[in-house]
């Protein structure tokens, strides 16, 4: 979960009938929080530099929770969500380190520990007509365990304040805080919340869905016959590279004749399926409709040299680089078809591991 | 996908994939939770409200969310196991009448931490997915033995 996975990057957009991708529908958000407010097209006027400059000031400061830890809430947590772990009841029991957020919230009666600053970023928001809000993220670090009676202090920064994004929901701002939650004066926690707030967009595709329309499709290959070996040898989990019979070299894709002597006689090779990343882009806004954003578009150098698009899995989008091996295997995609992709063979310990406490914003 | 499930109390390795978790979607369960972790705003709770904002009936809060992606990690790898992060990213809201299929792959694991990729899907896409790291104490209680533990690791209960 970093910055670049943000539902809403602009990213390119890039062809992906060739690709294949675990083929689930997008998400759709019906809506948020907060007053309806103007549409899109008359949100606006507030510049961004005016919202940027709360980067880094106080959301809360010197919070206190309106609870000590106490075992009614964490039994009340735990029924409702049906968490019957032992470690949370009995004379030793700690909090679900899930609720750390919840020792936080002012409840009915509001919070306390707000800061003027993260208020009027709100109202400058409002006032552009980005009156709805969404919680997209919640990044949490529990450095130790919060028992009955510890008492929750707490601070927050505004961490950042994105450019506006137009999103599924609407357009708007992401902001994103950062807390630092303590028990008894100590750090137990660490709290990164993003929220988008936005003015609602038409829920045109959201209303499709709820109508009973059933999702698109994958787009189908065009399968033609200066193509057709190549999809033969898709069906028998073989990429088969063309080469020209008059001076060998190989070809992809499947074209009628050589680019190198124009001849129009071939033959097919079955690549070995070891290959590289030569270059890639993470597909993340607009979503096509078949697919699940984000993901990642690899363009693949085979072992045999000739280039291919397909989709990087085995590795999160986000972890995909040039030069990372990676090895043919087939992914069925829908009842009919299995599609050439590349699994990264190589271990992202680290890398994925320091991904977890996100590099956000 | 990947090369074997994990069992309770037991170590993991990567690409291990957890048994799903399906959560029916009640009324009950969205304003249980909403209430149980102190969010009272209204399109938790009230869904004539929600449907004044857009919505098309009360939806669950990311409080909620967060905590069921902790339980579904507890529930499996056992009360021993302890969570050192979650970080969780909304998408299709959860609706009342919905149901909500929870789904996890241990990504990494230096045999003690475990990053487990959790994925969690509704009626309409992905309501949520993210990346929980876990820790399993190396003394387990549990029939197995941990399979992590060296050749020469005394049996299970051996150490503190």
């Amino acid at each position: 979960m970093n910055a670049a996975g943000r539902a809403d990057s602009g990213g390119p957009a890039v062809d992906t009938a060739g690709g294949a991708d675990s083929g689930r529908s997008s998400a759709e958000t019906a809506a948020g929080a907060g007053s309806g407010g103007p549409s899109a097209e008359t949100a606006g006027g507030v510049s961004y530099e005016r919202l940027k400059a709360y980067e880094g000031r106080p959301a809360a400061v010197a919070g206190v929770g309106k609870d000590r830890v106490n075992e009614p809430m964490i039994r009340h947590w735990c029924e409702a969500m049906g968490d019957t772990n032992p470690a949370y009841a009995g004379p030793d029991a700690i909090a679900p380190p899930t609720m750390l957020q919840a020792w936080t919230m002012g409840g009915l009666s509001g919070h306390d520990g707000r800061s003027a600053a993260y208020d009027e970023l709100f109202a400058l928001l409002d006032g552009a007509g980005y009156t709805s809000v969404v919680a997209t993220d919640c990044e949490q670090e529990y450095l130790r365990p919060l028992r009955p009676g510890d008492e929750i202090t707490f601070d927050a920064v505004i961490e950042s304040v994105s450019e506006r994004k137009t999103t599924k929901l609407g357009t708007g701002h992401f902001v994103t805080t950062r807390m630092d939650v303590r028990a008894d004066g100590e750090l137990a926690g660490t709290h990164r919340f993003r929220i988008l707030k936005y003015a609602p967009a038409a829920r045109r595709a959201t209303e499709a869905r709820r109508a009973g329309e059933p999702k698109p499709g994958r787009p189908r290959p065009v399968i033609n016959r200066d193509n057709a070996g190549f999809w033969e040898g898709v069906a028998q989990h073989r990429l088969l590279i063309q080469r020209c019979r008059a001076c060998g070299t190989l070809r992809f894709p499947w074209l009628p004749g050589c680019n190198a002597c124009g001849g129009q006689e071939w033959d097919a090779v079955e690549a070995s399926g070891e290959g590289t990343v030569f270059s890639y882009v993470v597909m993340h806004h607009p979503p096509f409709p078949a697919f699940d954003p984000p993901y990642a578009v690899g363009l693949i150098e085979l072992a045999e040299g000739v280039r291919i698009v397909s989709n990087v899995v085995g590795v999160p989008y986000d972890k995909v680089r040039i030069g990372m091996p990676v090895r043919l295997e087939f992914l069925r995609v829908d009842d009919e078809w299995e599609l050439p992709v590349f699994r990264a063979t190589f271990s992202a310990t680290e890398d994925a591991a320091g991904s977890v406490a996100g590099g956000a914003v | 996908m990947s090369a074997g499930s994990t069992q309770p109390g037991h170590a993991f390795s990567r690409g291990d994939e957890l048994p799903p978790l399906e959560i029916p979607i009640t009324r009950t369960l969205i304003v249980a939770g909403a209430i149980a972790s102190r969010d009272y705003q209204d399109v938790h709770h009230d869904a004539e409200l929600a449907r004044e904002k857009g919505a098309p009936d009360i939806f669950m809060n990311i409080l909620t969310t967060n905590g069921l992606v902790g339980r579904y990690i507890t529930d499996h790898f056992g009360p021993a196991a302890v969570l050192r992060k979650v970080a969780i990213r909304l998408g299709a809201p959860n609706h009342p009448g919905d149901t909500m299929v929870l789904t996890g792959t241990v990504e990494e694991t230096d045999g003690e931490t475990a990053v487990v990729r959790v994925v969690g899907a509704n009626g309409i896409g992905r309501h949520v997915t993210g990346t929980v790291a876990v820790t399993l104490p190396r003394t387990v209680s549990g029939p197995q033995p941990p399979a992590y533990a060296a050749p020469s690791a005394p049996a299970p209960g051996g150490a503190a």
